[in-house]
């Protein structure tokens, strides 16, 4: 094909030519030597600040690390609210190649279920990009086992152990201590605008309810620092600094854990509620809602099913009723309204009235009925509260009026929240005419004062608003806030918070404060008293009123159910008390929804709470039964004088 | 440099080296280039022995091949050029019809017991059978003959680049190329080209050139467009040779390489690596090896004795130091990311074999000449 070589070849010229082009490409070369030089020299040299610092900060992740959880004690250092370790199988599901495969396998592995698949993917569209999700939460250590064996074989998954929230009590404590759940959405947004999104970057529950959510700022703690370094996949190859977090502190509550125990036992699943109070700093010694339900439920994210059984529960378990529930304080309230008649000068001990059962206003043609058809005859202050004489209380409230039962009775706390160390709380209502006017845009009426007398009409109170203001009693004006945390624990001691007080009632005359005092112990301990029967016996001396109210169930938000009318229209048993009379340690409310009389079945269930809170304790012989000291004379005189 | 200097003292002299038609200075070059490249290697494949084994073998084997290739004489490739040429391109045929698909690619020929890139082939035989036919006249060659060259060139190209390799391609072409420069092709023919390239790759870019290229050059231009995506790769590259700085990380040491934050890092990218934890100063040793090696082949042209052995040897090292900068170019940004690895240095690939038969030839040329003597 190619022509036949020249036959003379200039060996010497194409040598020189050939040494020229080897001059031209070598120098061609050294220029391009000169330009990858010169780039890297611009890189190495002159940028290399600024590439190290990138280098740097691929590497360098800042992982905030979670604090844990100040654990909750009682009172007697009794754990109530602990952290364990929960190990839960996750994915990333970027990381899986074939999720489907995975995760078909994963499911014969483990025996996982549809919903729990379901709710996976469900996850999986609300999840952030490599974040992982939980597949099935709470392996037991058998599965633990069995998937470690197996890691291999899915990458991408992996068990991850976390310290989450238990109440080992379950629902004796839920209304007391809430709990803590997985923070959402809306959690983020407060977090946030308090600024506190920083706090809470690696934490992953946070108190929903109760005293986790009330005290969330002492139980969180501080968040740590990890600087570790990482590849590319993000995974941690070493620490390079830690910053350890710091606990959240531990807190003791005044709880009593064999009080709470107690008023589960006695409340029985019933409707109601139980509150002792420490009546000398406010203290929460015991304090449930029935019915109740089980906290860690929300721990762990409460499947919806579970979460409608409770919200369309007719127990309506979800309102913490010692706080929450709105009452008619009927009767319980009647020593209060003595006092203030006592100390307006409305009434004296002596003012002695003729009860028929039947109460009526001129010009008006409504008659209001004693809840003893044939009327208690004669009766003074002092037996009016022991017997719980309707028509005494009518007539007292007709001639305090309106503004002054309600200036009052505010000051007692009603109609107020009481302060206590819950955000579940409601005012409840302590009417006025301001009231009636801005709710029903009608002016008040004198018929609406007279029932106010016997703790009706409009009038609401919360069973703590109610303990609440006996222990005001008791202390002569002095108000103790109660409060369910009793203090913190500082490097292994318990450093007290003290009581809280709000501005104590002026005090006219303290005999006033004793006569109603005695009239309480009266109630208990006198022949007539109404809760005579349920304290027989007892080792203590305690004073207190019983209530029946007439009307409904709590009122807040409650749905109108036909079928339970008949139930939900029975009277709400009510009684208040305290013990020892003279020297007292603690109050006691107890609220039970459609049982009926307050002396009957209300007082023996307060009884109880006594002698559980007395157990073991010595007394002195009972004292004999004391008469009210003013005695007949006075009240003669009295009468002879009203006549 | 002293083996250079005896070789030259003592030209009668028939030192082993010699006797099994090795050059010394090129051996030691490229010895110690390969030493580098394992102890990058080693560095960047996460201190895996087995990757150091298997480059070990390899390794062998090319060297195995280049010794081979070093004792055939060069007449025979003068004859033979052209029959490796015809087959190189029937096979580049071959593989357009029954190729297999690699990586979205047809490259890939299965003959049974072998598979390998007919493109590879053509590395050598495109500068071979260029500096065949251009030899046979006397040079500088006239312009119907170079022509012709072109045509030599041209076919192989696009049937490479429509593989579509283009990385590949354009280095065959810029081989056969580099034989028509160094044969003395005229300065206003040179002109020429460069005026038609700048005319013909707006047109390539339309009509040629596939989404991935086009991707690739779009990325080039500005990494920072895409950094999670395509520009990821030249960003964490750079990345990488910014932060070794002048004295580098330490072997070892580069936490863009131990970290996995580096793409491809003992093969195409291996550089990075190397600038990591060696710094600017053991890039400038790294260049001064591949510029001695480059020397010394140009020194090997130069002296050969026939047009053919000194356009080929030419050829070869000159198409040997185009890798060289276009791997370090795409590395450090400055160039488009093609595929290309760095000789002697990256982790496998075929090209290993074909580039040290490559040299295999250049020893032949440099030790055989005494044999042709006129």
């Amino acid at each position: 094909m190619a022509r036949p070589r020249v036959t003379i070849k200039d060996h010497t010229a194409e040598a020189n030519l050939f040494a020229r082009r080897t001059v031209i490409a070598m120098l061609v070369i050294f220029t391009m030597i000169a330009m990858v030089l010169s780039n890297l020299y611009y890189l190495q040299i002159t940028r290399f600040e600024d590439y190290q610092t990138r280098s740097n900060g691929n590497r360098i992740k800042i992982l905030p690390v979670a604090p844990n959880r100040g654990l909750i004690y009682d009172r007697n250092g009794i754990l109530l609210a602990e952290n364990r370790p929960v190990f839960n199988l996750e994915v990333i599901p970027e990381k899986v190649e074939n999720l489907e495969k995975t995760l078909g396998l994963l499911s014969v592995l483990l025996d996982i279920d549809e919903d729990e698949v379901t709710d996976f993917y469900r996850e999986i569209k609300r999840n952030r990009r490599f974040k992982p999700v939980s597949l099935r939460k709470r392996l037991t250590p058998e599965e633990v086992a069995l998937f470690s064996a197996n890691q291999h074989k899915f990458p991408g998954v992996s068990v991850e152990a976390r310290l989450t929230r238990h109440y080992p009590y379950g629902k004796t404590l839920t209304h007391v201590l809430g709990y803590v759940s997985k923070i959402n959405k809306r959690d983020l947004q407060k977090l946030s605008e308090a600024g506190l999104e920083a706090n809470y970057a690696a934490t992953h529950d946070i108190g929903k309810l109760g005293v986790e959510k009330y005290h969330e700022d002492i139980l969180h703690g501080q968040v740590g620092y990890q600087e570790v370094e990482v590849n590319n996949q993000g995974r941690i190859i070493r620490t390079l600094n830690f910053n350890p977090p710091v606990p959240g502190q531990d807190i003791v509550l005044n709880i009593d854990l064999a009080l709470q125990q107690e008023a589960e036992k006695i409340m029985d699943g019933d409707k109601g509620t139980v509150v002792m109070l420490d009546s000398n700093n406010g203290g929460v010694l015991a304090m449930f809602s029935s019915p109740s339900y089980d906290p860690n439920l929300f721990v762990h994210g409460i499947s919806s099913k579970n979460y409608n059984r409770l919200l369309n529960s007719k127990g309506r378990p979800l309102i913490n009723r010692a706080t929450q529930g709105q009452y008619p304080p009927a009767s319980t309230i009647k020593p209060h309204l003595a006092l203030v008649g006592l100390e307006q000068k409305i009434v004296t001990p002596e003012t002695r009235i003729f009860d028929n059962g039947k109460y009526r206003l001129k010009n008006v043609e409504h008659v209001w009925r004693d809840w003893k058809t044939w009327g208690h005859g004669w009766v003074d202050l002092t037996s009016a509260i022991e017997q719980s004489c309707d028509i005494y209380f009518y007539d007292l409230a007709y001639r305090l009026g309106i503004d002054k039962i309600s200036d009052n009775m505010f000051e007692f706390g009603f109609g107020d929240y009481t302060g206590i160390d819950l955000h579940e709380e409601s005012d409840a209502n302590m009417p006025s005419r301001g009231w009636k006017r801005a709710r029903f845009n009608q002016p008040w009426y004198i018929g609406d004062t007279i029932p106010v007398g016997i703790g009706q009409s409009y009038w609401t109170v919360t069973p703590i608003q109610l303990v609440q203001s006996v222990t005001t009693l008791m202390n002569h004006g002095r108000r103790f806030i109660p409060q369910i945390m009793r203090g913190k624990y500082q490097d292994k001691e318990v450093v007290l918070e003290g009581s809280k007080e709000r501005r104590p009632l002026d005090v006219k005359n303290i005999k006033n404060w004793d006569i109603v005092l005695d009239a309480m112990y009266g109630v208990v301990n006198r022949k007539t008293g109404t809760a005579r029967k349920a304290f027989i016996d007892t080792p203590y001396v305690s004073a207190g009123k019983s209530g029946t109210a007439q009307l409904v169930a709590i009122a807040q938000d409650a749905k109108y159910d036909a079928d339970s009318l008949a139930e939900n229209l029975r009277d709400n048993a009510m009684y208040v008390g305290f013990a020892p009379y003279e020297k007292p340690e603690v109050a006691v409310t107890v609220v039970l929804e459609n049982a009926g009389g307050g002396s009957s079945q209300a007082a023996p269930l307060a009884r109880k709470m006594m002698d559980k809170y007395f157990a073991g304790r010595e007394f002195t012989p009972r004292p004999e039964i004391q008469e009210p000291s003013k005695s007949q004379d006075v009240a003669l005189h009295s009468s002879a004088h009203n006549h | 440099m002293n083996m250079m200097l005896r070789t030259k003292l003592d030209p009668n002299k028939r030192s082993l080296l010699n006797r099994i038609h090795c050059d010394g200075p090129l051996l030691l070059g490229l010895l110690v280039l390969m030493a580098v490249g394992l102890v990058t290697i080693y560095s960047a494949g996460g201190q895996d022995w087995q990757l150091i084994d298997r480059q070990l073998v390899r390794l062998g084997l090319a060297m195995g091949v280049m010794l081979v290739v070093a004792q055939i004489p060069t007449l025979a490739y003068q004859k033979l050029s052209i029959y490796f040429y015809v087959v190189g391109v029937a096979m580049l045929v071959a593989v357009i019809i029954f190729g297999d698909i690699g990586k979205g690619a047809q490259r890939w020929l299965d003959l049974g017991v072998l598979r390998f890139q007919p493109s590879e082939i053509m590395k050598l035989a495109v500068p071979m059978v260029v500096a065949w036919y251009i030899s046979q006249f006397n040079l500088p060659p006239k312009l119907r003959h170079i022509l012709i060259g072109f045509i030599l060139v041209g076919i192989p190209t696009l049937l490479i680049a429509q593989q579509p390799d283009l990385g590949t391609s354009l280095l065959i072409a810029s081989s056969g190329v580099f034989a028509l420069f160094l044969a003395g092709m005229s300065w206003r023919f040179i002109g020429a080209i460069a005026l038609s390239v700048s005319v013909f790759s707006p047109i390539m870019w339309h009509f040629l050139m596939k989404d991935y290229q086009k991707q690739r050059v779009l990325t080039f231009l500005n990494p920072e467009s895409d950094p999670l995506g395509s520009g990821y790769h030249i960003i964490q590259s750079q990345i990488a040779i910014g932060s070794g700085g002048a004295e580098g990380k330490g072997w070892l040491q580069g936490t863009q390489s131990q970290l996995e934050f580096l793409p491809e890092r003992h093969t195409d990218f291996i550089f990075a690596v190397f600038s990591e934890e060696f710094g600017f100063w053991g890039v400038v040793g790294l260049l001064a090896i591949y510029t001695f090696i480059v020397i010394r082949g140009m020194i090997i042209a130069n002296r050969a004795q026939d047009a053919f052995s000194k356009i080929l040897a030419g050829s070869i090292t000159l198409t040997f130091f185009v890798y060289v900068f276009v791997n370090m170019g795409m590395v450090s940004g400055i160039l488009p990311v093609v595929g290309v690895p760095l000789p002697l240095v990256s982790y496998g690939g075929t090209s290993m074999v074909t580039l040290l038969a490559g040299f295999g030839m250049l020893m032949a040329i440099a030790t055989q000449k005494r044999l042709l003597s006129r």
